[in-house]
């Protein structure tokens, strides 16, 4: 095979959306090598803390290499300030620790997903090497092509010429922004070759965590 | 008479212009477009009364599905179907020539074409060929001289067989055929193993997806099963009706009026000879 390189990598899907007072994070849950499936449950969403979850995509020994660390990171965090860290810190943290292996990187796309110190839902969608943005909503991954268009149609605000400047959060309802993913990621499935087997849905609010998941195509 | 523009290939068959081209292009970073392959999981088998043919009916572009259910299985002679495995273009292509030449061949003979004229036609084409013509197929039939089930790989090679398995998902439904096969089936089992093969291919090959297609053949009859199974129903539909209103913004309309740049005068008659 022409391309050894990628048949270790495990593409898959990851999407997040952020609300008003939630946030919605997702994966499906299989893990592939070339054309043949490793494993059909294997959870690619991380806590990293009470209210930050990262969902990475890509070469799933950097990833996980990646969450070992940031975990450290935090647990120390922890000691020295005497409570968890914020999203956006999170986020910040996540993107120092990307671009300071620049000239040999994490072969990790990530998307990072929470509630800020207000309760107001936060996502942040990031590269390789660390550059990141805080966004409404994000897809990364074998099926972001498929993906992010669809979600751009459905959540993207008006052209800035013409309003002033928005939120960076999407004006749906926890329960239409579940729905949306689960539409999203069946119809990734139906034209994505390493889209499959499971959905797993991570829903941040108010209340707490709450874990969701749905069949997808295995074929 | 001017030179032609293009220079069409004296006889047909490929041409091999654009090699230097390629080869430089590719080696300064720009890669090819992705063909359209079936990465696919196609089966035959023989039973008691003739020949069962399987095939999954995905299509791929890369790593992106562009046909869910195509036709894997083509027809070759009233007797005779082929399964294809690798570049659509190309198992399309061979299967429908090869499929005219047998035609002319049982006008010219008056006879009900066999299995070994289409192998050796597909055979002497692809190896002339050397191998860049990518199809890898399934051959099965039933003629005067019994059932036949043969395979034939790019190059030209081929294979007679009891059971045959191809294309990305060949391994996974070979495991079935080599734990369950057994001489002297009856239609209904040999049915039940091409689809638990094909199935095998579907689910555990990620080339491989969507439905069943089958086709039975027995001396003087065929049944061609189209989607016999179709295991992949969507999983997820929403009761709420996506609607796409929103559209590209219109920020500024202006209409710039084109004047015109020939002057049209009548003169009486002009077209007259």
């Amino acid at each position: 095979m022409e391309d050894e390189q990628t048949t270790f990598l495990t593409l898959l899907s990851v999407v997040a959306i952020a609300g008003a007072d939630y946030c919605v994070v997702a994966a499906d849950t299989r893990m592939s090598t070339g054309y043949s499936i490793l494993t059909r449950g294997y959870s690619k969403i991380c806590k990293l803390a009470d209210k930050s979850f990262m969902a990475s995509s890509g070469f799933q020994a950097d990833v996980k290499a990646l969450q070992k660390h940031l975990s450290a990171k935090h647990l120390i965090y922890q000691h020295q300030h005497n409570k968890q860290m914020s999203c956006p810190a999170m986020a910040q943290l996540l993107s120092n620790t990307l671009y300071y292996k620049r000239f040999f990187p994490y072969y990790a796309f990530n998307v990072l997903g929470g509630l800020d110190n207000e309760g107001k839902g936060c996502v942040f969608t990031y590269d390789a090497v660390g550059s990141y943005e805080r966004v409404g909503y994000s897809a990364q991954g074998s099926g972001s092509t498929l993906i992010m268009p669809f979600l751009d149609n459905q959540l993207k605000s008006p052209s800035p010429l013409l309003l002033p400047a928005v939120d960076a959060v999407t004006p749906l309802s926890e329960g239409e922004a579940i729905d949306l993913v689960k539409t999203v990621f069946a119809s990734a499935t139906e034209r994505d070759i390493y889209t499959g087997d499971r959905l797993e849905i991570v829903v941040l609010n108010a209340d707490g965590t709450r874990y969701e998941y749905m069949e997808l195509r295995k074929d | 008479m001017g030179k032609a523009v293009i220079d069409v290939p004296p006889k047909g068959g490929f041409s091999f212009d654009l090699y230097k081209r390629n080869a430089m292009l590719s080696k300064d970073g720009v890669q090819l477009p992705p063909f359209t392959k079936t990465g696919t999981t196609i089966v035959g088998l023989i039973f008691q009364d003739g020949v069962i043919l399987g095939a999954d009916t995905r299509a791929t572009s890369g790593s992106i599905v562009c046909d869910k259910n195509c036709e894997k299985i083509h027809y070759m002679a009233p007797n005779i179907y082929c399964c294809g495995a690798g570049t659509a273009a190309d198992t399309e292509a061979v299967t429908d020539m090869v499929s005219s030449q047998l035609q002319l061949h049982r006008y010219h003979t008056g006879r009900e074409s066999r299995v070994v004229t289409a192998l050796t036609y597909l055979k002497r084409h692809l190896f002339s060929y050397q191998g860049h013509v990518s199809a890898a197929l399934v051959l099965g039939g039933v003629d005067f001289t019994g059932p036949h089930l043969h395979t034939i790989y790019p190059h030209g090679s081929t294979d007679t067989l009891p059971y045959a398995t191809m294309g990305s998902g060949s391994l996974a439904a070979m495991a079935i055929f080599e734990s369950k096969y057994k001489e002297g089936l009856t239609r209904d089992e040999g049915v039940q193993l091409v689809t638990e093969a094909i199935c095998s291919g579907i689910f555990n090959d990620l080339g491989s997806g969507s439905n069943v297609d089958i086709c039975v053949i027995t001396k003087g009859n065929k049944e061609f099963l189209r989607n016999h199974l179709q295991p992949n129903p969507r999983t997820y539909v929403s009761p709420k009706e996506y609607s796409f209103t929103k559209k590209t913004e219109v920020l500024l309309t202006k209409i710039t009026p084109l004047k015109e740049k020939v002057k049209v005068t009548e003169v009486g008659d002009a077209m007259e000879e």
